[in-house]
């Protein structure tokens, strides 16, 4: 048990879903007691997790590895590091919500919907948990067919469009991807002579910047489609708009954070030269600014209330690109916690939106007002999550905001200027999304009885609120946890850039030990 | 035992003399011993299957006899028995069962069933196996006729339909034609080099020049004839109609065992004599192999009938397979050895459950007919998303294995471009493949009836289901078998 812990958080929800396909489908409270049975029982397990993990540890904790397909150099390789424990642990904590939230908005194939979840829930966990590219590869796509089915299945109108749309997209990204490992796995042959897909081994490879600079690109359309990144972000509002809610949830919240975790593991720390080639991190970032800034604005224009929040998802993870090709400890630490957050508040907003259309079939704001009226305690909760959404100090979004913008400040005070404007343009159109909906007098009459939030969905609600304020008041302990993986990145990426900083005679002495144990790759010429 | 036919001699020839001895049986005994047509499904117990067993077992025996060599050689060195060809064997034989034992119903609710079908699938069979062993003009020739008459007959074994019976003129015609480019090709073979033996004709053709004019026109005929055979574009024409026409079970057994014979046909000759003039047939293979691929994949995008979606999908696949060997180095053709092993369960599969619509009084090979397939048989739903998912080559199904060795064949001989077009493709693919998902999982049930089942064909469609998850998985023993096809 103790040393299987990543084992057993991975396969539980695919263990729960096989029971689940035993119980029979007439059978709907069982069935939606079970699931929900079962996605509590996969957070539980996950909690050891938090207890366990080491912040002192360099690399990666409580390693598993077994061969896999030993001709082709596979191994089965799972493991984490701080990164990769938050974003776990998110996974966890929103598919137990967003499981939880689902009990009267799905009425219809329960339980292939539940049996989609829990498929779904494994995949998310193999993503964060592998350390062997191939490994990850798999589980990239096996997340995709779960979620084509929870948006074409369970969707709205243009659900099959929709559906469609997003795994064309990501899997043309992810396609393209797999030729950028290929050439990592097939040059590893070449210098070393064995076939591995291992992170830590391929880390090793000293390529030339021509080479990093193609295999840079396959990865970026692969990332960039999944984060989705301007101008790759034309899925993201059909899918978050059609899919149920528990699907935008969960596609919100932990998906999109797929991509962005594949440019911290694989881009930076294997692809070192190219990720700070000039060339390069200036089209990203200038791609990540396009993206805050035309997401905030199209967010400004819209009068559906989930396309809203679904383009206010673009311009957020413009923030989250952004801190990490600024290429620093600040922008890299805040671009993760800032994921975090996205998925803890735009997971809530859109939990929000399910709440009144599950009440009134409809997402036009043009049709609500005022509600705060007659659901006082939705209105509260609202506010809360678009709080923290904009970036309120105290609460959690200001800590990823800031610490981004700080990060980018040192890397190019021009990024920050235009960055920051996303901020308040942000604030701008969450405080007048409010307005519309929640605040004024009711003018629609079908608004009039609408039954505020019952226990089930304030206890949805009530762990999101719990931990935006956590991380708004008291983000230490992330940014402990979040220290040593950063550090590595930005040590691979720029090697002696913390001994550059403690003083400026030591630019150039002997770049640390790497956590792969091997020496990084000489960067003296692209600094 | 006289020197012209001795032991090695008989085993190397075993295998087929069992199918052509069960083929010619099925023919003369089969309105004898069971004159009542509603006993014909016998048949497959009494003949195919034991056929089926002796040819498996002489295939054990040769395997036994090879032992540690890579090969050995009957006929004076008219047939060679390798790891590839027993690879290929192997494939052949499965194709073939299950063929056979899914079709009785089929055939039954077609109105045809008649004893030359088994007779006709052991016979193709036979042809198959001179394909993969034939390492001789002749007997290779011999081999391809024999497979291909096999398959015209069946193509049009549904006599009062005209979709069939114009499918197999059209078959062939064409085939007929394109047999006369290759045969053309193999007597510009005999003339470059006087020997009709594979060894000596490499041996001619490496002396010379690879753009030499006789060697090019070889080339090209031969290539010709080959690819028609493969249905590579542009030699692709007879490929859908062929497949539409033909009874559905005849579809995935002409899909799936015709296409492997004729890649192993194909690798025999590019990589033994053509190896030499690769400078020249690489750029052709390239067009053909990315016009393949297009025309495959954007053509069954608008299809509306699952055969012609799926005939174009084949010709796709074909396109894959061809770029192994392009890239030509270890990965490329073990590649190819690995897609045609996944090739064979995934498209059985999904033809199977294509076989599995055809009820009483309803044709069931409209897109349309799968809708709310989940709602009647979720069974074959799920199983049916496996091949199609595997077709599509996402992991972890088997059919990623295979795009995944060519893909990285690719990279290895640095065809960036290529390996690129060929990815993109992929996410066509899953455009056509997922219309069938849409139609069974997301359409509503207009169609009540049931969808016609049978013992053998649950048991084909378990075992093909299961295989392609487990070869996705746990791939490991299959790679070694792959492996080994390759030692010579």
């Amino acid at each position: 048990m103790d040393q299987r812990l990543l084992s057993i958080i991975l396969f539980a929800p695919l263990a729960g879903m096989l029971v689940l396909l035993l119980i029979p489908s007439s059978n709907k409270t069982a069935i939606k007691l079970w699931a929900n049975l079962v996605a509590f029982a996969c957070f539980l397990v996950s909690i050891p997790l938090v207890t366990r993990f080491d912040k002192n540890i360099d690399g990666y904790q409580m390693v598993e590895r077994a061969d896999w397909i030993p001709s082709l150099g596979l191994k089965s390789l799972i493991g984490v590091d701080g990164i990769s424990m938050l974003l776990i642990m998110l996974t966890t904590v929103v598919s137990f919500l967003a499981v939880l939230s689902s009990w009267n908005a799905i009425d219809d194939k329960l339980k292939e919907y539940y049996a989609m979840f829990m498929l779904l829930e494994t995949g998310m966990i193999g993503v964060f948990l592998s350390l062997d590219f191939f490994l990850f590869y798999v589980f990239w796509e096996l997340v995709l067919v779960p979620m084509y089915f929870i948006i074409g299945v369970w969707g709205g109108p243009r659900k099959l469009y929709a559906a469609i749309k997003f795994f064309l997209y990501t899997l043309t990204g992810s396609v393209l991807m797999l030729l950028g490992i290929l050439t990592l796995y097939f040059q590893y042959n070449t210098q070393f002579g064995v076939y591995t897909f291992e992170i830590a081994e391929l880390m090793k490879l000293d390529l030339p910047l021509v080479t990093q600079q193609f295999v840079f690109w396959t990865f970026f359309i692969g990332f960039a489609i999944k984060v989705p990144m301007f101008p790759f972000h034309t899925w993201l509002p059909d899918a978050h708009v059609e899919a149920p809610t528990a699907g935008s949830v969960i596609l919100a919240s932990v998906l999109l954070k797929m991509g962005t975790y594949g440019f911290l593991r694989f881009s930076l720390p294997l692809l070192p030269k190219a990720s700070i080639d000039a060339t390069i991190v200036q089209i990203l970032a200038v791609l990540s600014i396009v993206g805050i800034i035309y997401g905030a604005l199209v967010s400004l224009m819209q009068q559906d209330w989930k396309k809203l929040i679904a383009y206010s998802s673009v311009s957020h993870l413009g923030f989250c690109t952004l801190g990490i090709f600024a290429l620093n400890p600040n922008g890299i630490a805040g671009s993760v916690i800032q994921q975090i957050n996205h998925g803890i508040s735009t997971g809530m907003l859109f939990l929000i939106i399910g709440i009144v259309y599950e009440r009134r079939h409809t997402r036009d704001i043009a049709e609500y007002g005022g509600l705060a009226h007659v659901m006082p305690k939705y209105a509260v909760v609202f506010a809360f999550a678009m709080l923290s959404s904009a970036g309120l100090p105290l609460l959690n979004g200001f800590v990823g905001e800031f610490t981004i913008l700080q990060g980018a400040f040192e890397a190019n005070r021009v990024w920050a200027a235009f960055a920051v404007s996303g901020v308040i343009l942000g604030a701008a159109y969450l405080l007048w999304l409010y307005q519309r909906t929640m605040l004024g007098q009711i003018t629609n009459g079908k608004n009039l009885h609408l039954p505020d939030l019952s226990f089930r969905e304030m206890a949805v609600f009530a762990p999101f609120i719990a931990w935006a304020i956590w991380i708004g008041i008291y983000p230490k302990p992330y940014f402990d946890i979040l220290e040593k993986p950063v550090a590595q990145i930005v040590e691979r990426v720029r090697p002696g850039y913390y001994a550059g900083a403690q003083s400026a005679n030591a630019a150039h002495s002997e770049p640390r030990q790497s956590w792969s144990g091997a020496a990084p790759a000489s960067g003296a010429g692209n600094q | 035992m006289s020197q012209f036919y001795n032991l090695v001699d008989h085993l190397a020839l075993l295998p087929a003399i069992m199918l052509a001895l069960f083929g010619c049986a099925i023919l003369l005994l089969d309105t004898w011993i069971l004159p009542d047509p509603k006993q014909r499904k016998y048949l497959v117990l009494i003949f195919v299957i034991p056929g089926l067993a002796l040819t498996g077992f002489a295939l054990v025996k040769q395997q036994l006899y090879l032992a540690g060599n890579s090969e050995f050689t009957g006929f004076g060195g008219s047939l060679t028995i390798d790891g590839f060809s027993l690879f290929f064997n192997w494939i052949f034989l499965l194709a073939a069962l299950t063929v056979s034992i899914v079709s009785y119903k089929y055939l039954d609710i077609e109105g045809e069933h008649h004893g030359e079908y088994y007779a006709l699938i052991l016979l193709a069979q036979c042809g198959m196996y001179f394909l993969a062993t034939g390492t001789d003009l002749v007997t290779l020739f011999i081999g391809l006729e024999l497979m291909a008459l096999c398959f015209y007959i069946m193509v049009g074994f549904l006599r009062g339909e005209r979709r069939s019976n114009e499918a197999a003129m059209k078959y062939l015609i064409l085939g007929a034609f394109s047999s006369g480019f290759l045969a053309y090709g193999f007597s510009l073979m005999y003339g470059i080099s006087g020997s009709t033996k594979l060894r000596d004709i490499t041996a001619a053709i490496a002396a010379r020049d690879p753009w030499d004019p006789v060697v090019f026109l070889m080339m090209v005929t031969t290539s010709v004839g080959l690819l028609f055979k493969i249905s590579a574009v542009p030699f692709h024409m007879w490929a859908p109609d062929a497949y539409e026409g033909a009874p559905t079970t005849v579809t995935a057994y002409l899909s799936v065992a015709s296409k492997a014979a004729s890649f192993a046909f194909l690798l025999r000759i590019f990589l033994g004599p053509m190896a030499s003039v690769r400078p020249a047939w690489e750029p052709l293979f390239i067009v053909v192999a990315i016009a393949t691929m297009t025309v495959g994949n954007l053509a069954a995008i608008t299809q509306t009938n699952i055969k012609r979606l799926l005939a174009y999908s084949s010709i796709s696949h074909a396109g894959y397979m061809l770029l192994g060997l392009i890239a030509g180095n270890a990965t490329g053709i073990k590649g190819i050895s690995v897609y045609v092993l996944v090739y064979t369960f995934m498209n059985l599969g999904a033809f199977l459950v294509v076989v599995a619509l055809r009820r009483q009084g309803i044709i069931g090979e409209d897109v349309d007919d799968l809708a709310g397939l989940i709602h009647k048989s979720p069974g074959y739903a799920i199983l049916m998303l496996v091949f199609l998912l595997s077709l599509a080559g996402i992991p972890p199904t088997a059919g990623f294995l295979g795009k995944y060795y060519i893909f990285l064949a690719l990279i290895e001989t640095k065809h960036y471009m290529l390996a690129v077009v060929a990815t993109l493709y992929v996410a066509v693919a899953i455009y056509y493949y997922f219309r069938l998902v849409r139609s069974m999982f997301v359409g509503e049930l207009t169609e009540k009836a049931p969808v016609s089942s049978s013992v053998g064909l649950r048991f084909a469609l378990a075992v093909s289901g299961i295989m392609t998850l487990v070869i996705g998985l746990y791939p490991e023993p299959f790679l070694q078998l792959a492996q080994r096809s390759l030692m010579r």
